[in-house]
């Protein structure tokens, strides 16, 4: 057991909401000097969030940071920084209009006065020779010009760069996303080396080999809480996926066997990145899954489908009207300065008309008819839709949707932290309107809800990897499939 | 994970054709200045002298310098739509007071730089749409201008007149002075440490914010640059015409971004190329009367030629970056 | 307090209210004398900016960077064509119109044409058409100053009862133009485009056809208001539209459209054109200087965006 002082970083019930969301629900975590912590759960589990806080970029709503065991009051990420903590984020975080020198001075205010160029070159590229020796990157390069596998090691070995201010703690969330087998395996062996010099490392990977293999100590996270945390020798893979799916949420929500008569085609879509035969089939009536880890090709074939409905497009057929239900609501779904009866109406407002004018009395009408129907808890549809709590207004989009003249109805993981109540009451609508012959695509990382799906297509780098049917649905499978290491 | 294709000469060939077209759009703006000369060259070869540039080029280091100006702003993605009516003000304080009171002159046109410092400050703060800002102050500068100068007239300084007339000997003085323009503004902000966090606020505000830089100051400096540089302008205008007028800087506002954009400057994104505007500027004073003159294009067109000169270059510039892909 | 908040809430009252403090500055300086002389000039001369306003507040509700800045060429070429077309006869003044609607609608759509397929920001783009169309107006329009026909020149003077017939029409079509926008698929889907262009597009909104509709509705607008200047001023000329690139931009900000796109409102324009005119009209008989009273405006602007500034950071 290691003792409180040699810890580099130690959260105690680390709180964050975001409006009624609770991203992080009193989270204990600690990582040890020269210790690599392997961070896995699934999409929105708080993995990220926590980094933030650790990195200095969000400050919590509740709970203290130690470092070094001395709490610090006001911690960001200058302090971070100063104390030798720094993060290589997901999202990418180099200028793309800058040399891969000039990114390297951006984190360095050490790097100036005469002579900086060269310094910075000659810093960088001698990181990238250590850890990726064939990395064949040239210091002169403009980092928009890169690869994003070839920005993501430049990011990495930026992270590991040493001039004025310390290194004790460097957090890696994904950083193996955009590498190849080869690069991930010479990165991970470099960790290891640094870790084992006594430096500290938190390693967040969905691949779950490499932090098995690379990590000393494993955090499991699952619904913004730490639900298992042991020695990295104490897991093996099935315990890992046990762990992040939760098996008590594992018995089927009563799956009274819906009938489905095979009705005529709706889409025939495949990704535009499959190599072999296998394609999309939906039809009529189905309410079809989309599965596998999140951005892994999903959301692209979505938005193929989607933009094949408006104008033709090769390898697609869309056979109907299709209305999309948006899972990122601020930058996809609702428009910010109208009431919730606009937001529902926008869809349909050809229907709306009377004469030339859209008809308010209609559109009240459609807003009120959605209300009773969907439940969108408000006093009066024409308050501004960000009066409405996150799921309502989710609520409010469905209502869009399926208000509409829409038969193809397209979901974009729409239950991202929504509440279970207003789950619930979505998924009996669903199946509700697939009765009556609407076709929904429904793709979702949320495991449990497939199991409101006739069949599910499991997704895997933009490609479809597996077609499971209903009776073959389990969640093992699904986790199986998407996180198969054989590429 | 298999974002990199393998293969070492696959992936070294893709990142070259990414240089070689990057490079070719670099190339651009000396193209087009190239074709200008050869057009002006084929159609008048005795404008090719000492004397020929010294008149052609009469009126490039105003513009030149404008453009320069407007360049530091666009490499934060902003746009001053001030900067015509601001060189027109700073004319007519040269013409005025920077000859009568010096004093009062040079206070006057560091104060100026201080309120664009200022704007800049402003719309960081209050999350503002410069180009709203900027159009307010247009009006600014303006009433200002006038009020220093109701009317037309007023005399540059001296020293200022002495040294616009300046003859090198060989090089023509707007070459040189482009010359030297274009080599400490390449320096300043393509070579020195700082002119890297300038041109990074424009690439990635949140990276930037992330490593700790306050993106308040890099703003405030992009805006005090564009000030200086106006500034500059105007007292080079002076120095060229000798008199002033309040109106005398209005067609540098258009100048001044078309500028930037032919030198291969992007309005988003903090690309741009110091050497490529004061290129820019170039081609378009010389585009601007002497070229057409020669072509036989009457007076009438010529601002269209401006105009058309800018539309086949963003065209070229579409095609490049389409075959980029 | 209520009516307090209910001014917060309809930005555009601010506008008149500025209109009528001016105007009451005004009368109380000159001693009550021309105060209704004053409205009716103001009324003339906001009719021009009104009608080119709402074409800018419909093209800068399109969201952050949409700007026509062609508008002064096009009123410019406008005006030249009409009056050509007219060639002062008054059986003309119908055809002569047509034209300079058509003018100014084909100047839209290359507006648009070159943003779509160059793919440059809007600015630029109008930009470069401006010099073309500048060019085209000087060649065209050369020689002569072109009179319009006397019945033309006589109906855009004309007034009942102290107030212009010109600025009667232009209240019907501004109505019309608040019900294009709040009640008809092309204004809503204007605002969702301005809020949000991929959540817009995510709800089938035909964000293509409504950008160009946009673009042309504006040039269109640009073309009748260059007939009826010159008409107005009784004659045309390459630099009849010059004022109107600032005054365009200016009345849409003031009125309280959203320059970050997305909300937009059509009653602020007329109050802001009348404030703009008015204020100017007030300067004027304080005897105040042209510096002076260009660098209030500039500074009334830039004063009312920072103050309408922080409403971006809700999102």
């Amino acid at each position: 057991m290691l003792k409180a002082n040699t810890d580099i970083v130690r959260l105690n019930g680390a709180e964050k909401h975001f409006g009624a969301v609770r991203a992080l629900n009193g989270v204990d975590f600690h990582v040890g000097a020269g210790e690599c912590v392997g961070l896995v759960g699934h999409n929105g589990a708080g993995k990220s969030t926590l980094m933030h806080m650790v990195a200095g970029t969000l400050r919590p709503d509740g709970g203290q940071i130690a470092v070094r065991g001395n709490e610090e009051a006001s911690y960001s990420v200058a302090r971070a920084l100063e104390l030798g903590i720094r993060c290589v984020f997901q999202e990418l975080s180099l200028c793309p209009n800058l040399s891969i020198a000039e990114n390297t001075r951006i984190n360095h205010p050490a790097l100036k006065g005469f002579g900086w160029r060269r310094k910075a070159a000659d810093l960088i590229r001698a990181k990238l020779d250590e850890i990726f020796p064939d990395h064949g990157i040239s210091a002169d390069d403009i980092a928009g010009d890169l690869s994003i596998g070839r920005r993501q090691m430049v990011e990495v070995a930026r992270a590991f760069t040493l001039t004025r201010e310390p290194l004790h703690l460097v957090i890696l969330d994904e950083p193996t996303s955009s590498l190849d087998a080869h690069t991930a395996g010479q990165l991970l062996s470099f960790v290891r080396r640094f870790v084992e010099q006594g430096g500290s490392c938190i390693l967040i990977s969905h691949v779950l080999g490499e932090v098995l293999q690379n990590a000393d100590r494993i955090v499991v996270m699952r619904d913004g809480k730490v639900v298992a945390a042991d020695a990295a020798a104490a897991f093996d893979r099935d315990k890992l996926v046990a762990a992040m799916g939760g098996a008590e949420g594992h018995q089927k929500a009563a799956a009274e066997t819906r009938k489905v008569a095979a009705g005529p085609l709706r889409v025939r879509a495949r990704p535009a990145r499959q190599q072999d035969e296998k394609e999309l089939v939906a039809r009529a009536g189905e309410i079809i899954g989309l599965a596998g880890l999140a951005g892994h090709g999903q959301t692209d074939l979505l938005l193929a489908i989607f933009s094949a409905a408006a104008r033709a497009k090769a390898g697609l057929e869309v056979t109907a009207p299709v209305a999309l239900v948006a899972g990122d609501r601020q930058s996809d779904g609702i428009f910010a300065q109208w009431s919730i009866a606009q937001n529902i109406g926008i869809r349909s407002l050809a229907k709306l008309r009377k004469g030339l004018l859209i008809s308010p009395q209609r559109e009240a009408e459609l807003a009120e008819f959605w209300k009773q129907k969907i439940g969108i808890r408000t006093p009066d549809m024409n308050n501004n839709i960000y009066s409405l709590s996150g799921g309502n207004q989710q609520k409010a989009l469905f209502a869009r949707a399926l208000g509409s003249d829409a038969e193809i109805v397209l979901m974009d993981d729409p239950m991202r932290g929504v509440d279970i109540g207003t789950k619930l009451e979505v998924y009996d609508l669903v199946r509700e309107e697939a009765a009556k012959g609407r076709t929904f695509l429904w793709y979702t990382t949320e495991t449990e809800e497939l199991d409101n799906c006739d069949h599910v297509y499991v997704f895997k780098n933009g490609r479809i990897v597996a077609n499971l049917g209903r009776d073959e649905l389990t969640e093992e499978k699904i986790i199986q499939s998407s996180f198969g290491d054989a590429a | 994970m298999t974002a990199i294709a393998p293969g070492t000469l696959q992936k070294s060939s893709q990142r070259g054709s990414a240089a070689r077209a990057r490079l070719l759009r670099g190339l651009l703006p000396a193209l087009s200045l190239a074709l200008v000369l050869i057009a002006i060259a084929w159609l008048n070869p005795r404008a090719i002298s000492y004397f020929g540039f010294n008149l052609m080029l009469n009126l490039a280091i105003p513009i030149a310098l404008a453009t320069i100006a407007q360049m530091f702003v666009i490499a934060g993605n902003e746009l001053d739509l001030s900067i015509g009516t601001f060189v027109g003000f700073v004319g007519c304080v040269t013409a005025t007071w920077l000859r009568d009171a010096p004093l009062m002159g040079i206070v006057v046109l560091l104060g100026s730089i201080g309120v664009y410092a200022l704007l800049g400050a402003l719309i960081h703060l209050r999350n503002l749409p410069s180009i709203v800002v900027t159009l307010g102050m247009s009006f600014v500068w303006q009433g200002l201008a006038i009020l220093v100068l109701p009317k037309p007239g007023g005399k540059a300084p001296d020293w200022l007149l002495s040294i616009m007339s300046f003859k090198p000997p060989y090089i023509p003085f707007p070459i040189l002075a482009a010359l030297i323009i274009a080599a400490v503004v390449h320096f300043g902000l393509m070579r020195t440490s700082y002119g890297v966090i300038l041109r990074g606020s424009g690439g990635n505000a949140a990276a930037l914010r992330r490593a700790g830089w306050s993106l308040l100051r890099t703003k405030i400096v992009l805006f005090a640059l564009t000030g200086l540089f106006g500034v500059l302008s105007g007292m080079a205008l002076i120095g060229i015409t000798t008199s002033a007028d309040a109106n005398i800087g209005n067609g540098y506002t258009l100048l001044s971004i078309a500028g930037v954009i032919l030198g291969g400057g992007e309005f988003v994104g903090g690309r741009v190329s110091p050497i490529g505007a004061v290129l820019g500027a170039l081609t378009l004073a010389l585009a601007a009367s002497p070229l057409l003159t020669f072509m036989h294009i009457p007076p009438d067109w010529q601002v269209a030629a401006n105009g058309a000169i800018l539309i086949i270059v963003l065209a070229a510039r579409v095609l490049i970056s389409r075959r980029e892909r | 307090m209520a009516s307090l908040r209910m001014m917060l809430e309809k930005p555009w009252l601010w506008s008149f209210v500025g209109a009528l403090v001016v105007w009451l500055a005004t009368v109380a300086f000159t001693g009550g004398y021309g105060a209704g002389g004053m409205v009716t000039a103001a009324l003339s001369l906001a009719v021009f900016t009104v009608i080119v306003g709402v074409g800018q507040m419909f093209v800068i509700t399109l969201g952050p960077g949409n700007v026509d800045l062609s508008l002064p060429a096009n009123i410019g070429l406008a005006s030249a064509v009409a009056m050509k077309v007219m060639g002062g006869s008054d059986s003309m003044i119908v055809v002569g119109l047509l034209a300079a609607l058509a003018c100014g609608a084909a100047i839209g759509a290359i507006n648009y044409l070159l943003i779509w397929a160059l793919r440059i920001p809007p600015i630029i783009a109008t930009l470069s058409a401006s010099f073309v169309i500048q060019s085209v107006d000087i060649s065209y329009g050369r020689g002569l100053q072109i009179k319009p026909p006397p019945g033309f020149a006589d109906f855009t003077n004309w007034q009942v009862l102290g107030i212009p017939v010109l600025a009667m029409l232009t209240v019907l079509f501004t109505i019309g133009a608040a019900l294009a926008l709040q009640r008809m698929i092309f204004g809503r889907s204007v605002l969702a485009i301005g809020q949000n262009i991929r959540a817009a597009w995510l709800a089938g909104v035909h964000v293509g056809r409504i950008r160009f509709l946009t673009y042309t509705l504006c040039g269109a607008l640009g073309g009748i208001d260059g007939a009826l200047l010159a008409g107005y001023f009784r004659g045309a000329n390459v630099d009849i539209g010059n004022e109107y690139l600032l005054a365009s931009i200016a009345v849409v900000v003031i009125g309280g459209t959203s320059v970050a796109g997305g909300k937009a409102n059509v009653p602020g324009v007329w109050g802001a054109g009348l404030f703009l005119v008015l204020l100017l009209t007030m300067l004027n008989t304080f005897g105040v200087s042209a510096g002076v009273r260009l660098v209030l405006t500039g500074l009334i602007i830039v004063g009312v965006i920072t103050a309408a500034g922080g409403e971006k950071a809700v999102r």
